[in-house]
């Protein structure tokens, strides 16, 4: 078994400059250069150190739940004629794949000397498992949520306070995760030697993409594993939503070196294919420089940012990680994009025949399957389940249940 | 490929004019305005005013994301995008100009609109327009490379900022890279984050501005929350100038006079 769960590809990005082919790089303001350095430092000497690794892996194990289930889905599986297995992400604490991140970042932080961790959130589940994090690990966490997100994540926004973090509405900009994300890194540049910005997604500057996936990929590594073991071999196709592309990212990389697995990444079609009706910027956007990365973005032909729409809070965002940007131009990961209302098809199918209610987001790549699946019978799928649906019960009761 | 910059280049009309202001014994004033804030129409007449009473402008290009500033800057970002104030824009009100102002002007610009506008195109473009130079907030010296040589072609300044927290080894190279001046922000945070008239600079900012100063052979600017005579007149001897900017674009927020203010700054 531990064989099988070492990577399999070798890490060769980022470089050492933070770039993925063209993608990446670190473009902050001078006040953080500093910060990155001794971030970047401290990814070298702990990230991968045997002290480290010891302590993370505990935690995921005695307090978060890892590993996560492999599931198998077989109502999907004879619906859309195929083999269906899920990850089950919405079973580890907090309900996410969120909490892999935030717990490794936290013991970094610690070790980093580090007196208050801050946090952004789109959706609130990386807010929520920030905050159960700090909480655990014992650091006072603050998050940057758009105004927009507090209203339409509501019951995260308790869960949060209740776990001790102070919640901090963002109005300017869009008031959803690109103002937030925008609002932390502000705090960060009043207090670079004190504050740890626990970054959420695998995006922004160098090395928050890489720490990201490195912290992620347990999902892979454990699904791949756990395919071989359960589904007797890898799958055709590993599908993930991807709106930062954390979760994508942690699936997709132990599946980069095995050639056979095609890979699919699931974008927020929102509603419809003009700016600002969607949040598809690998399918939709073009190259350019938001919160610290060289990417793909949604922009308009001056270089302004556009905002974004999508039913999930969690894929509402104008960038993307910039190894998907890469994993994209180099055609070894597949994106497309899925509406809202096939997102909710996708939800309302998995809930009534495989008793599982899935996050919005994770939705997206449900419904990215089932099309997988239209175009290719009896394909072996790996689906990411990347959370579960609780939180998105404010939406889907003016959605799906409105006529009820 | 690159040309040669000129046997005067427009960046050496910054340095000419800070160290000219400096030299009679007050540091230069840098003036920094949103462009088109608070209207597009009013955008000429309020550039003159600064212009006349500075010895530098420094004309702030909108952005979606303007992580580096505070409160007052983004609201003022956020309303000359709603007015539809563009880089393209901005580029041809400056050329419309006649005659041009003498005080030297830089563009304040996140990176993602020079993109945009095109590295090819922008040198070209900006000093047609009189522009002597850009300062770039989220653009740090290793990323800067291509610009900078883009800059170069037309004899442009890329203005570099340090920081309170550069340390000593960094602070020496990227004085020794600077062009135009060196832009010393005076303490970690954003734009704007001092409010009022007895907000404090931290108290070891002269210290600061020495070190940074002892670096450095361009002039050397302090920005970031600096908003009255006092502190003004505390930085004589330690800076070669002073950058005013939030506290100005709150006066063209409110409709004050701009020209009262800046020479409020300057003392008896």
């Amino acid at each position: 078994m531990n064989s099988l769960l070492r990577t399999t590809s070798a890490p060769v990005f980022p470089d050492a400059r933070g770039r993925y082919g063209t993608f990446g790089g670190r473009y902050v303001p001078e006040t953080l250069v500093p910060a990155l350095d001794r971030l970047q430092a401290g990814v070298d000497q702990y990230l991968h150190s045997a002290d480290f690794q010891s302590e993370f892996v505990h935690e995921l194990k005695t307090w978060v739940g890892r590993p996560t289930a492999l599931s198998y889905a077989p109502t999907l599986s004879k619906r859309w004629g195929a083999q269906v297995w899920l990850k089950r992400e919405d079973l580890a604490h907090t309900g996410a794949h969120k909490i892999n991140n935030a717990v490794g970042q936290i013991l970094l932080a610690k070790r980093l000397g580090a007196k208050r961790i801050i946090a952004e959130t789109g959706a609130g589940q990386h807010g929520v498992a920030s905050a159960a994090a700090a909480a655990r690990l014992g650091m006072p966490c603050v998050v940057y949520m758009g105004a927009v997100d507090v209203e339409r994540q509501a019951p995260n926004v308790g869960r949060m306070h209740l776990l001790g973090a102070k919640v901090v509405p963002v109005t300017g900009g869009d008031a959803t995760l690109r103002a937030a994300i925008d609002e932390a890194l502000r705090d960060w540049v009043s207090d670079p030697d004190g504050t740890y910005y626990c970054l959420g997604s695998a995006v922004g500057p160098h090395p928050y993409p890489y720490l990201v996936r490195e912290l992620q990929s347990v999902i892979g590594r454990e699904a791949r594993a756990q395919m071989l073991e359960q589904a007797g071999g890898l799958p055709d196709v590993a599908v993930a939503c991807v709106g930062g592309g954390s979760n994508a990212i942690g699936l997709f990389h132990p599946f980069l070196g095995d050639a056979a697995v095609k890979l699919l990444g699931v974008e927020a079609g929102g509603r419809g294919t003009g700016l600002g009706d969607n949040a598809a910027s690998l399918t939709s956007g073009t190259p350019g420089v938001l919160q610290g990365s060289y990417t793909l973005i949604l922009q308009d032909a001056y270089g302004q940012v556009q905002e974004t729409h999508s039913v999930s809070a969690g894929l509402d965002y104008s960038g993307v990680g910039p190894e998907h940007a890469y994993l994209m131009t180099s055609k070894r990961v597949a994106y497309e994009s899925v509406m809202d209302e096939e997102a909710l098809d996708a939800l309302a199918e998995c809930a009534k025949f495989e008793g599982i209610l899935t996050a919005i987001e994770s939705a997206h790549a449900f419904y990215g399957a089932r099309r997988y699946a239209k175009a290719h019978p009896g394909a072996k799928i790996l689906i990411g389940c990347s959370g579960r649906g609780d939180k998105d019960m404010p939406i889907l009761q003016r959605t799906l249940l409105k006529d009820l | 490929m690159m040309k040669e910059a000129p046997a005067s280049a427009p960046r050496d009309s910054i340095s000419a004019a800070i160290r000219a202001a400096a030299a009679t014994g007050r540091p230069a004033l840098v003036g920094f305005l949103t462009a088109g804030f608070p209207t597009r129409r009013g955008f000429k007449e309020n550039l003159a005013a600064v212009a006349d009473e500075c010895d530098v402008v420094e004309i702030g290009v909108p952005f979606t994301d303007p992580m580096a500033d505070g409160t007052t800057i983004q609201r003022a970002s956020f309303a000359a995008l709603a007015d539809g104030v563009t880089l393209p824009w901005i580029l041809e009100e400056l050329a419309g100009l006649n005659p041009r102002h003498t005080a030297p002007t830089l563009l304040m610009s996140y990176l993602n609109p020079l993109l945009k506008f095109g590295l090819d195109k922008l040198p070209r473009a900006a000093a047609s327009a009189g522009v002597a130079g850009f300062i770039v907030p989220d653009l740090p010296y290793e990323e800067s490379g291509d610009l900078k040589s883009a800059l170069d072609g037309e004899g442009l300044a890329l203005v570099q900022m340090v920081t309170p927290v550069t340390p000593p080894q960094r602070l020496n190279m990227l004085c020794r890279e600077a062009r135009g001046f060196v832009y010393a922000v005076t303490m970690t945070g954003t734009t704007g984050t001092l409010q009022g008239p007895a907000a404090e600079l931290p108290p070891d900012v002269l210290e600061y501005m020495d070190r940074v100063r002892s670096c450095s052979t361009a002039p050397v600017c302090a920005g970031f929350g600096i908003r009255s005579r006092e502190q003004v007149a505390r930085f004589t001897g330690h800076a070669d100038g002073v950058v005013v900017g939030s506290a100005l674009v709150e006066v063209l927020e409110r409709g004050g006079d701009v020209r009262a203010f800046l020479r409020s700054l300057r003392g008896p």
